[in-house]
């Protein structure tokens, strides 16, 4: 393929690494040298992943989460517009201040949907495993050269900004990736298959009911703990859905597999293991409180979670 | 034994340590206590941060999204839903909301996004709306609150929408599952049944952001007053 994965990779190290640049050379940081590691250290995973050994890489993850943990990462400052400038500006340019930003979505669309199975001889234009990600990095990278042309700003203030954005998330940047880290390591060393025997121990395996009750709050439950319901899925259903819904209430699978991970998504919505969706967002929007999108979701996913075991409940009868 | 890992993170966050490390510390601990030598895991752990990078592709959007701040992007959001008498923060994220989710149910995932959508246009945009109808110096608790919603709406209308698609990842997994158990399953009955829960997750949330707005009048409804009055 024409544009892969591993290029969409380098060009987010890239923006990484130089806005680390900065940081080191920011006498305003009283954490400059520690702060500038940290993101030197990220981008160089994003860039070279696919290079550095497992284990080498390993090693730079936990230096990044020491420093992290020994208050090393402090933000800095950006030289951002005065309001006064940004007011000016805005005047200057109005709403075609919102063509690139709408030109995100609209070209990722069209990357996902019109370049799908393009090629050009025999290869595809597009990485096809990972086609929406690449749409979007190449919308962005198309936007960015739009807004430049637009604004007529120097080519580093685009990197000079995407650090200030970095930086405001800080170490909440790689947590998702930990958590993914730590999904694979309980799941090799067993977490799921004693949750699911712990389970199945404490209900009461005649009532349907109960049975149901289980699996859609367990679906919820292992999520929260795992972030993620898919990881959650094959556990409970393999535990719970599959010898009882299915085996002994005869529950057809179709029913129960979508209703138990929606029942799972409510999970997702309620803990800050989702960090993708719930402390990035918190960080991205400078929130003070890293679990308010979580809070402001707890009764819709409470609610929704009552729904998927009534549902469930009531057609499996 | 291995739930160790699980007390830890739970511990780790009530207690408010920082979740980066809690999170190492927990996966370092349970494989260790599942008997795993630490190359193992240090090598466990370089793996997984690898094939995860896809999660950092909000990156992607900073430089235009920064860049076009400078310029005065949020401003500008803010200044048109200022315009629009009818907008309300509650309205504005349910329109949002709404979009969303019905995207989704068509594949559309990509449409939306806290990165290129929600920091940039959807939150400036409710905090306009606010700041039309209750003045300029609305508390900085209320700003947070509708930001919160602002990324609540973009979760939830995505997650319950997306598996209404039958060619959405979950419904992949699902399928694959069952084959490996020989148990049969169709793709399209699944997302069939995604339909209710897809239905009520619209009108629960709708109905919250509703509810948004009335909180928004009781607790500022004294400066509307002040505001609608001077304006007219």
């Amino acid at each position: 393929m024409f544009i892969s994965m591993e290029a969409v990779y380098v060009y987010l190290g890239l923006f990484t690494v130089l806005g680390s640049l900065f940081t080191f050379r920011d006498q305003k940081n009283p954490r400059r040298v520690t702060s500038g590691l940290f993101y030197l250290l990220y981008g160089i995973t994003l860039m070279l992943g696919s290079i550095i050994p497992p284990f080498v890489m390993g090693l730079l993850v936990i230096v990044m989460v020491i420093i992290v943990g020994t208050g090393g990462l402090k933000v800095g400052s950006y030289g951002e517009a005065s309001s006064e400038e940004r007011q000016q500006n805005r005047k200057r340019l109005g709403n075609k201040l919102l063509l690139p930003a709408l030109l995100i979505p609209i070209i990722t669309i069209l990357g996902t949907t019109g370049l799908k199975d393009v090629k050009i001889g025999d290869m595809f234009i597009l990485d096809q495993k990972n086609i929406t990600l690449v749409s979007l990095a190449i919308a962005t990278l198309i936007a960015l050269i739009v807004g430049i042309m637009m604004t007529k700003s120097n080519p580093m203030t685009p990197v000079k900004e995407s650090r200030r954005l970095l930086e405001a998330i800080g170490w909440a940047a790689v947590l998702p990736q930990m958590l993914a880290t730590l999904g694979t390591i309980f799941t090799s060393a067993g977490v799921g298959k004693v949750v699911s025997d712990l389970v199945s121990t404490i209900i009461p395996t005649h009532s349907l009911f109960w049975v149901v009750f289980a699996y859609c709050v367990g679906m919820a439950l292992f999520t929260m703990i795992m972030g993620n319901a898919f990881a959650a899925f094959p556990v409970m259903t393999a535990g719970i859905a599959v010898p009882l819904l299915i085996g002994q209430f005869g529950v057809d699978a179709n029913h129960l597999a979508a209703i138990g991970m929606f029942a799972g998504y409510c999970g997702t919505l309620m803990t800050p293991m989702a960090a993708n969706f719930n402390i990035v967002p918190a960080a991205l929007l400078d929130l003070k409180d890293k679990n308010h999108v979580i809070r402001v979701q707890i009764p819709t996913a409470l609610i929704l979670l009552c729904f998927n075991i009534a549902l469930l409940y009531f057609i499996s009868l | 034994m291995v739930l160790i890992g699980v007390a830890i993170v739970i511990i780790g966050f009530i207690v408010r340590l920082n979740p980066l490390l809690v999170v190492t510390v927990a996966g370092l601990v349970t494989g260790l206590v599942a008997q795993q030598s630490l190359y193992d895991i240090i090598e466990q752990f370089g793996k997984a941060f690898t094939t995860n990078r896809y999660m950092a592709i909000f990156i992607a959007t900073l430089p235009v999204i920064g860049l076009l701040e400078r310029y005065g992007l949020r401003e500008q959001a803010e200044a048109i839903v200022s315009k629009i008498k009818a907008a309300t923060a509650g309205r504005i994220i349910n329109v949002y909301f709404f979009i969303r989710e019905v995207a989704a149910v068509f594949g559309l995932t990509s449409i939306g996004g806290h990165a290129q959508m929600v920091r940039p246009l959807v939150a400036p945009m409710a905090e306009g709306a606010a700041e039309a109808k209750y003045g300029k110096d609305i508390p900085d608790d209320v700003r947070q609150k509708i930001r919160a919603h602002s990324a609540a709406a973009d979760n939830i209308g995505v997650f319950f929408g997306e598996d209404v698609f039958i060619a959405i990842g979950a419904i992949l997994l699902m399928k694959g599952f069952f084959d490996q158990n020989n148990i049969p399953s169709d793709p399209l009955k699944m997302a069939m049944w995604a339909i209710p829960t897809a239905i009520a997750a619209l009108i629960v949330h709708s109905i919250r952001l509703y509810m948004l707005d009335r909180s928004l009048d009781r607790r500022l409804g004294q400066s509307n007053k002040k505001a609608v009055g001077k304006g007219e």
